[in-house]
């Protein structure tokens, strides 16, 4: 995983949001966290802590497989061209309860 | 013309089909073409292959569909389904080896972002193959 994220060059954007949602990152959110990240060109990881393991946020097996408790800290860590976008819409998703999907719903 | 990958559920239960169709609508969206199917003609558990034929064509896209089965004559009544459509889309239809309910969720999700057959197939079997 770690060469895979390894790729020079390509602009690189980071941001974290705590899960206020209550259940955790249960199925219904985590499709809309996976729908979220795959509207962007770049590779975008998810981890629930900073050092990681990061884990691919376009997979709804995995994210859904982390079983993120309640008010536990997202991380995300997109590359990409539009890594700084990928990076700030997964934030406010998860900062507005899932509600802000970046696409003006 | 349905532009994303379809799904079809195949159920030896019309309720498991309908329940495993409505986790989708409602979980993912309504931007995935979906049928579902499931009972035999008697109305009792069983699959059939005309009714797996009418649900490929409910939920045709060009892109392809991906169908979702639970066991046994599902599977086997969903492959003669395939046989039965024109040439041309039978290469653009796969049983995917997956949970029927996950696996239908997974595909949706995939497919409503516009990926192809083969993502949407290796995201209804990721569960198994782990």
């Amino acid at each position: 995983m770690t060469s895979e994220r390894m790729k020079a060059g390509l602009p690189r954007a980071r941001s974290r949001a705590v899960l206020t949602h209550a259940g955790g990152l249960h199925a219904r959110p985590a499709i809309k966290l996976t729908q979220v990240a795959k509207r962007f060109e770049s590779a975008v990881w998810i981890a629930l802590a900073e050092q990681g393991p990061w884990i691919d946020a376009k997979s709804i097996a995995r994210v859904m497989a982390t079983k993120t408790p309640y008010m536990a800290t997202l991380y995300f860590d997109a590359e990409g061209g539009d890594a700084a976008e990928a990076a700030s819409a997964l934030a406010r998703l998860v900062e507005s309860d899932f509600t802000d999907d970046g696409n003006g719903a | 013309m349905a532009k994303n990958v379809g799904i079809v559920i195949v159920s030896h239960s019309p309720d498991v089909a309908k329940g495993a169709a409505d986790m989708v609508r409602q979980m993912v969206g309504t931007h995935v073409p979906l049928a579902w199917c499931g009972g035999n003609p008697a109305g009792g558990l069983g699959t059939s292959v005309e009714a797996v034929v009418k649900a490929l064509e409910l939920a045709w896209s060009d892109s392809g569909v991906v169908i979702m089965v639970d066991m046994g004559g599902a599977e086997t009544n969903s492959e003669m389904a395939i046989e039965m459509m024109p040439e041309k889309r039978r290469a653009r239809i796969v049983v995917c080896n997956g949970p029927i309910v996950e696996g239908a969720v997974m595909a949706a999700t995939e497919s409503s972002s516009g990926a192809t057959l083969e993502r949407v197939r290796r995201a209804a079997e990721e569960l198994y193959s782990r």
